[in-house]
């Protein structure tokens, strides 16, 4: 009977060895398989807020819109000249990252800071693209309330969403300046704002555009104002998993794409006459590599060598993609600030295509 | 007597089949943990706990054990698990004596009583509890008035910033002193006690239905009153049938309680999915769960079965 027992245990080490051993055995090394599986697939599969106007939400005619959107319709422009061939996750904030390691989406494109712990492999093991919108964490009150500065928020309730850094660095901020607080945290924006709307708590704290955004849609955006104290500093980007160069990577040169194609004057409207233009002076050497007249650029990425003006055509450039969903075009008229191009004094600076 | 052949011998084909199905599970699991092993090394993620020890930074807006940002994921849980605790400990008594009386109640001879037991079992049970939860958070307690013009019940003060009870009094427009409850604990107790006591009713109900009609009908002639012949015939006889089902109950509430995350209760589901997202050990901390839930569920049981063993009828 004892030995009997026994064996299961000795069996079940057994086939831990043995089929570990298989498995490390198949390992094609990284990077091999996201891009080749998103393009046998056919589709993108994008996880994002959708319900954050400007960034990621769906419009009148249940389309997908906004930054975060157009990240996606981005890649699948390179990979398959049609920006509609995308899939889109509706992620809450403490799921986006569990569902981007497990597979489900191929790519997070959800408002997500930049941070260390976030992008060590001792941590999260995530791949950040580029920023592409550099945000701060702000605080949003009534008007009626007459509170203009974090000071006047001592021993109120303030909203945030589970699982952001917003929690982290309220936590931060309220305790270096030992200002006593009730922080109530919900799951998703939704009830986060529902309830601040309901007056649960007397400041709702997340990034400045998210604030600014859900102002847009509540019944009297007049009646809540942004305080100017800002908390921290909150890079924005799309996300992937580590050890996936092949995708991180695509991804990475897609959205510098964009930002290069600002720097250089091309946009949607006049793509056509530049690639023309390209095509019949040998002597534009810049110009023709950046759009695949010349060299291998997007081989070298997997991707085709047209990937360039194929995003260009279909979302623009990242001027015109900021001032579509968020800057000046759109209701939300979010200054570019931080996001203006290096050329005009912000942060959008795109490496050299070469 | 000649040997039996091994494959006519029941007792070994039995143990034959027996260790056939436990290797073809063993194989089942062994595989899950090996593509688990592989993907998380792949990954570069190792299962440790590690972690725990690691200041948590994050507030939490209630706790009963002691807690501030700057102590660890483990105190921080620890926290959590408290906070459930609370919920489960306060929810199983009163979801019990609401469920009884409403139980009991359906066996009435006033038939407003009955009608007015059987509609609310048959309404609050149709209904999802989270949709339940979200309405007497978002829809009752958040419209409440403000502290000045709270609602004044006996014992009972109910207020935007909170349910009061024993006597709270409102100084500077603010209300001090009493019991506070928070709305999100308060939202909670109430969605999970309603709905938990619709289910209790039901067994309580099933319970009493099992006695049969003589012992009503002896108690009377006896010229016990109703109420009487409830608590001193009835009740005790259909105990043994009402365990075994409240057993299965209390389980669902103590479970039913993590969907306080959704009403902003922070209970250790809630604490847990900030420390997954902090830390990104997702394995570890839903391990962690499972086996916290799971152990609170067997306690449960472990004394709901002896309840049982002590409500059952002896053989004598």
């Amino acid at each position: 009977m004892r030995s009997f027992s026994r064996t299961p245990a000795a069996l079940l080490l057994g086939l831990l060895f043995g089929l570990g051993g298989c498995a490390g055995g198949q390992d094609q090394g990284p990077g091999a398989g996201r891009l080749a599986a998103i393009k046998a697939r056919g589709t993108l599969s994008c996880g994002v807020d959708g319900k954050l106007p400007g960034f990621s939400y769906q419009d009148s005619d249940g389309k997908y819109v906004g930054i975060d959107v157009d990240v996606c319709r981005a890649l699948a422009a390179a990979l398959f000249n049609d920006p509609n061939k995308v899939e889109y996750r509706e992620l809450t904030s403490s799921e986006r990252f569990t569902a981007l390691a497990s597979g489900e989406v191929d790519v997070l494109s959800r408002n997500s800071t930049r941070t260390l712990s976030r992008d060590a492999s001792g941590g999260n093991g995530l791949e950040f693209a580029p920023t592409i919108y550099y945000d701060g964490q702000g605080v949003m009150v009534p008007v009626a309330s007459g509170i203009t500065s974090l000071k006047q928020l001592a021993g109120k309730t303030i909203c945030t969403e589970n699982g952001t850094t917003t929690e982290l660095n309220l936590a931060d901020r309220f305790r270096e300046q030992a200002i006593p607080y009730t922080p109530v945290k919900y799951q998703t924006g939704d009830q986060t704002y529902a309830a601040y709307l309901q007056g649960r708590c007397a400041a709702v704290t997340s990034d400045r555009s998210q604030l600014a955004a859900k102002k847009t849609s509540f019944p009297d955006p007049a009646a809540h104002t942004l305080l100017p104290d800002v908390l921290s500093k909150e890079p924005l980007g799309p996300v992937t998993v580590n050890n996936d160069s092949g995708l991180s990577d695509a991804l990475r040169w897609v959205l510098f794409a964009t930002m290069q194609a600002e720097e250089s004057g091309i946009t949607s409207k006049n793509i056509k006459e530049k690639l023309a233009f390209a095509k019949a002076n040998p002597n534009q050497a810049d110009l023709r590599r950046f759009l695949g007249v010349e060299g291998e650029l997007g081989q070298q990425l997997g991707l085709p060598a047209d990937f360039v003006p194929r995003i260009i055509a279909s979302v623009g450039n990242y001027g015109e993609i900021y001032s579509r969903n968020v800057g000046s075009e759109s209701k939300l008229k979010l200054d570019r600030g931080l996001n203006r191009s290096y050329k005009d004094g912000g942060l959008i600076y795109s490496p050299p295509f070469r | 007597m000649t040997a039996l052949p091994w494959w006519r011998d029941s007792r070994k084909v039995g143990w034959l089949v027996q260790a056939a199905v436990g290797l073809g599970l063993l194989l089942v699991v062994a595989l899950l943990l090996s593509n688990l092993e592989h993907n998380l090394t792949r990954a570069g993620l190792r299962l440790t706990l590690g972690w725990l020890n690691q200041p948590a930074g994050f507030d939490i807006a209630e706790t009963l054990l002691p807690y501030r940002a700057s102590d660890s994921y483990g105190r921080a849980l620890l926290a959590g698990l408290v906070n459930t605790l609370r919920v489960v400990g306060i929810g199983l008594v009163l979801a019990t004596g609401l469920g009884v009386v409403a139980g009991a109640a359906s066996f009435s001879t006033n038939p407003l009583l009955r009608g007015l037991s059987r509609t609310y079992v048959e309404v609050v049970r149709n209904i999802p509890l989270l949709l339940q939860l979200v309405f007497w958070y978002f829809a009752v307690f958040l419209t409440l008035p403000p502290a000045n013009q709270a609602l004044q019940l006996p014992g009972l003060q109910l207020a935007k910033s909170g349910v009061y009870l024993l006597g709270a009094r409102l100084v500077n427009g603010e209300l001090v002193g009493g019991w506070r409850l928070s709305l999100e604990l308060a939202a909670l107790l109430t969605g999970l006690v309603i709905y938990s006591a619709a289910f209790i009713a039901e067994v309580v109900r099933g319970g009493i239905a099992s006695v049969p009609k003589g012992q009503w009908e002896a108690a009377e002639s006896l010229g016990l009153k109703p109420l009487a012949t409830l608590r001193l015939v009835v009740l005790p006889q259909a105990l043994r049938v009402i365990v075994p089902g409240l057993n299965s109950q209390y389980i669902s509430l103590a479970k039913n309680s993590s969907l306080a995350v959704a009403i902003g209760y922070p209970d250790l589901y809630a604490v847990a999915e900030t420390t997954l997202n902090q830390t990104g050990r997702g394995i570890e901390v839903f391990l962690l769960l499972m086996a916290v839930y799971l152990g609170l569920d067997l306690c449960i049981s472990v004394l709901m079965n002896g309840l049982e063993r002590l409500v059952s009828l002896k053989d004598r």
